[in-house]
């Protein structure tokens, strides 16, 4: 085991899109427990210093395989296909027309149960998405393709970072 | 021969070597130490039996000092010296304190944070928390007759770098070892969760004397992992004063002025708040220098003040379910802690959110001490394997400051800490060879509304065309909750990294001189506590490779062993000798000697933390 393993060896799971999240969170807690700076409180400054590296490492492997979008582009960049989300920034013309009337949707709603919908829409082509860039890296072994997915992806997980800003901005004026 | 090292007396610690470790809720309103006796955790109490010290220190002439329920007596007589929820001053500017016209005090802007201006000079809120500090860590070595080997001290979840920064230079100058640093929800959570057998999601509703958190937790078989946390730094009990006591001055159309004036309304109003836990109705009254205050409260009446406060912790409560995208239903139970939470209307508020009753079935004031405590009985390394773990989150996100004023968020919160993100940013000018990195904590978008935690400047990039240097700036916010920001020049391989921790508190060089002064313990002679803790330091060093070596010798060969071993008996011969630097020498390089051996060790940790879960069980 060494720190520059890839995330999925580190947790011993297969590399692949399709993971039991339960599973993943119990390797977590496993690998943290043996970690842990806490768990050399009472030693000296070297393993502490050695936990610390551990620790960070597990967290951030956690933090990649436990969000399926970032677990995607992890795969995607595994395979060959990076991301380079500044670079790839042309989106299919329909992509884009469905974003900017999402976006039209979101100004106009009134009140939360309009944005909520909305939320619940977006949504669900969260998921679709997420199942086509699956299906690309499990079984198609199409990385780019994947990796289109994960852009667009990335699109809806800003426009639901703003749905929730206005939701939040809803309720704290009560 | 070396091998027979395992069987030294030290390697298993008995009850005669347990280390003193301690707990202690550093509170807004009071304080408390509790520790492991007996196998549980308690309170620890002063000669009059009481657990609970005031957080108030009163500083009278010629550096004299009255602490707790004396200074808390003396607040209404001498209220500029007296000072009482320092915590809400701790990595705060003058303008970031509320209310601030009311309370009896004169700030003044300092370097870092604010300073109180008392008879006894300038005093900064890490110098007062340190007296509160030091006095428990008497208490606490009073009861064992003993030193203290370590502290765990707790924070509110909500608390920003500024003021953990603060909290554990506090510490320090109060002469305690920091062995962790640990949000009290989570450190409640640990109380609850042991004493219940629980499982499951639940929910800290954290309401104190100055500060407000919520913090939503799932327990499993001894993990506490806080799943998202939220709160305010800056509400607590205190407002619910304040806002009784302005409007029973706007009744009774008095003004006061004085500060002695001031503090007798505040004192009035939280005896009126206390009152109406139990009764329908009572009379705030103070005499006071602007005329006497007489007002009849009714229980209604005052929950009609405090709507406005309670919303706001709902508003949070609200914020942390959809952070950790749950809903009210998914949360088993709401622990309520802090005092503020004996309040009829809050517990009320709360439940009518949860749709449950919450849970109320231990003393709200001891709970964040006696879960420190448990931890800290586990830090020194006392119980024999480590049953229970924290982990916990980082409560607000870190981020730097980009062009046009804008914040680029690098660590999201409710991140699982240790965490590290790098980040890699550019030169925007032909030839630029210097870039200024400002670090800010917060959730907003303008820089202007997070709160700044420190400034660098990395100097010495080669001249480049703009865009073509890549500087990757990283982030590292340890188990402590605080954080270290580096940065690096990547493409010339010239490197010019700067590190800066952000410190609020004290610089260092300004603590070594206070301990000097011999602020920390009435101890004059200072080479002979720098002797002890040498001592201490080489002996845990002893045990800690001992029970290494009892547990994973095997992976050494023998002569790596007998290395080990020689470093062990040289550092054995210095701690019985009297010289303090070379002990601290000699445990240097057995901790440098013990490296390659403590990689081996956790390599084999991790590999355990897998056995028996395949990848085909996927």
């Amino acid at each position: 085991m060494k720190l520059d393993d890839d995330d999925f060896s580190l947790f011993g799971l297969p590399a692949r899109f399709e993971q039991d999240g339960a599973e993943i969170a119990a390797r977590w807690k496993a690998l943290a427990a043996k970690v842990h700076p806490d768990r050399f409180a009472a030693e000296g400054g070297a393993s502490q210093r050695l936990a610390m590296q551990w620790s960070l490492r597990v967290n951030e492997a956690y933090q990649r395989l436990k969000d399926p979008l970032k677990r995607a582009a992890y795969l995607c960049e595994l395979r060959g296909a990076p991301i380079q989300a500044n670079e790839n920034t042309s989106m299919p013309a329909a992509f884009l027309m469905e974003q900017m009337e999402w976006r039209e949707s979101l100004d106009d709603a009134k009140g939360s149960d309009a944005i909520l919908a909305l939320d619940r829409q977006v949504a669900e082509r969260e998921r679709a998405l997420l199942a086509q860039a699956g299906q690309a890296l499990d079984e198609r072994q199409e990385p780019a393709q994947a990796a289109q997915a994960v852009r667009a992806l990335m699109f809806l997980t800003r426009f639901r970072a703003d749905i929730d800003r206005r939701l939040e901005t809803l309720d704290e004026a009560g | 021969m070396a091998l027979l090292q395992i069987s030294e007396p030290g390697a298993s610690p008995d009850p005669h070597q347990r280390r003193i470790a301690v707990g202690i809720d550093l509170g807004t309103t009071h304080s408390l130490v509790a520790a492991m006796r007996h196998g549980v955790s308690e309170c620890l109490p002063d000669e009059q039996g009481r657990v609970i010290l005031p957080s108030a220190v009163r500083l009278l002439p010629q550096g004299r000092r009255q602490i707790g329920f004396d200074a808390l007596a003396a607040q209404a007589e001498d209220p500029e010296n007296t000072i009482v929820s320092v915590k809400r001053f701790m990595g705060r500017r003058v303008d970031d304190v509320a209310g601030r016209e009311q309370l009896p005090y004169q700030f003044e802007d300092t370097p870092g944070m604010l300073s109180l201006v008392t008879r006894e000079g300038r005093k900064s809120p890490v110098e007062i928390s340190a007296e509160i500090l030091a006095t428990l860590r008497q208490r606490a070595e009073d009861t064992f007759n003993d030193d203290l080997f370590g502290a765990v001290i707790t924070v509110p979840a909500y608390f920003d770098d500024a003021q953990r920064q603060a909290t554990k230079d506090a510490a320090q100058l109060a002469g305690l070892n920091v062995l962790r640093l640990i949000n009290e929800p989570t450190a409640a959570a640990i109380a609850y969760g042991l004493d219940n057998g629980s499982e499951g999601l639940y929910a800290v509703y954290d309401l104190g004397g100055g500060t407000f958190d919520i913090s939503l937790l799932r327990l499993t078989r001894g993990v506490f992992e806080v799943v998202a946390t939220g709160g305010d730094a800056q509400l607590g009990g205190d407002d619910f004063d304040r806002a009784l006591a302005d409007w029973a001055l706007q009744q009774a159309s008095i003004v006061v002025r004085s500060a002695q004036d001031k503090r007798r309304v505040l004192v009035a109003a939280r005896a009126a708040k206390e009152g109406l836990t139990d009764q329908e109705q009572v009379t705030l009254s103070a005499s006071l220098d602007a005329g006497a205050l007489q007002v009849l409260v009714t229980r209604e009446q005052f929950e009609h003040l405090s709507r406005g406060l309670i919303d706001k912790t709902l508003l949070a409560v609200r914020r942390v379910l959809r952070d950790a995208k749950v809903t009210a239903d998914d949360v088993q139970g709401t622990v309520m802690v802090g005092g503020s939470t004996r309040m009829p209307v809050v517990r009320r508020a709360v439940s009518e959110l949860f749709g449950r009753e919450v849970l109320t079935n231990l003393n709200p004031d001891e709970v964040v001490a006696l879960g420190a405590a448990i931890q800290a009985n586990q830090l020194a390394g006392n119980s024999a394997d480590g049953e229970i773990l924290l982990l916990d989150v980082i409560p607000l996100s870190l981020g730097l400051e980009t062009m046009g004023g804008l914040v680029e968020r690098i660590i999201e919160r409710n991140a699982t800490i240790p965490v590290a993100k790098a980040q890699d940013f550019t030169t925007f000018k032909d030839g630029q060879t210097a870039l200024a990195v400002h670090v800010l904590q917060g959730e907003r978008e303008l820089v202007s509304e997070c709160r700044s935690l420190a400034r660098f400047e990395l100097r010495g990039i080669p001249p480049m065309a703009a865009g073509a240097a890549r500087i990757r700036v990283s982030f590292q916010v340890d188990a402590d909750g605080l954080l270290s920001v580096s940065a690096r020049e990547m493409t010339s391989g010239v490197e010019a990294a700067v590190q800066v921790k952000p410190s609020y508190g004290l610089s260092d060089d300004q603590i070594a001189t206070m301990l000097r002064e011999g602020f920390a313990s009435a101890e004059s002679d200072m080479q002979a506590r720098k002797l002890r803790e040498a001592r201490v330091e080489a002996e845990r060093m002893l045990l800690a490779t001992a029970s290494a070596l009892q547990a994973d010798g095997d992976l050494l060969s023998s002569a790596e062993r007998q290395a080990i071993a020689a470093l062990e008996a040289a550092l054995r011969q210095e701690a019985s000798g009297e010289d303090a630097d070379a002990i601290t020498a000699a445990v240097e390089s057995l901790a440098k000697g013990t490296e390659g051996f403590a990689a081996a060790r956790m390599n084999r940790g991790i590999q355990q933390a897998l056995t028996g879960r395949s990848i085909d069980s996927v």
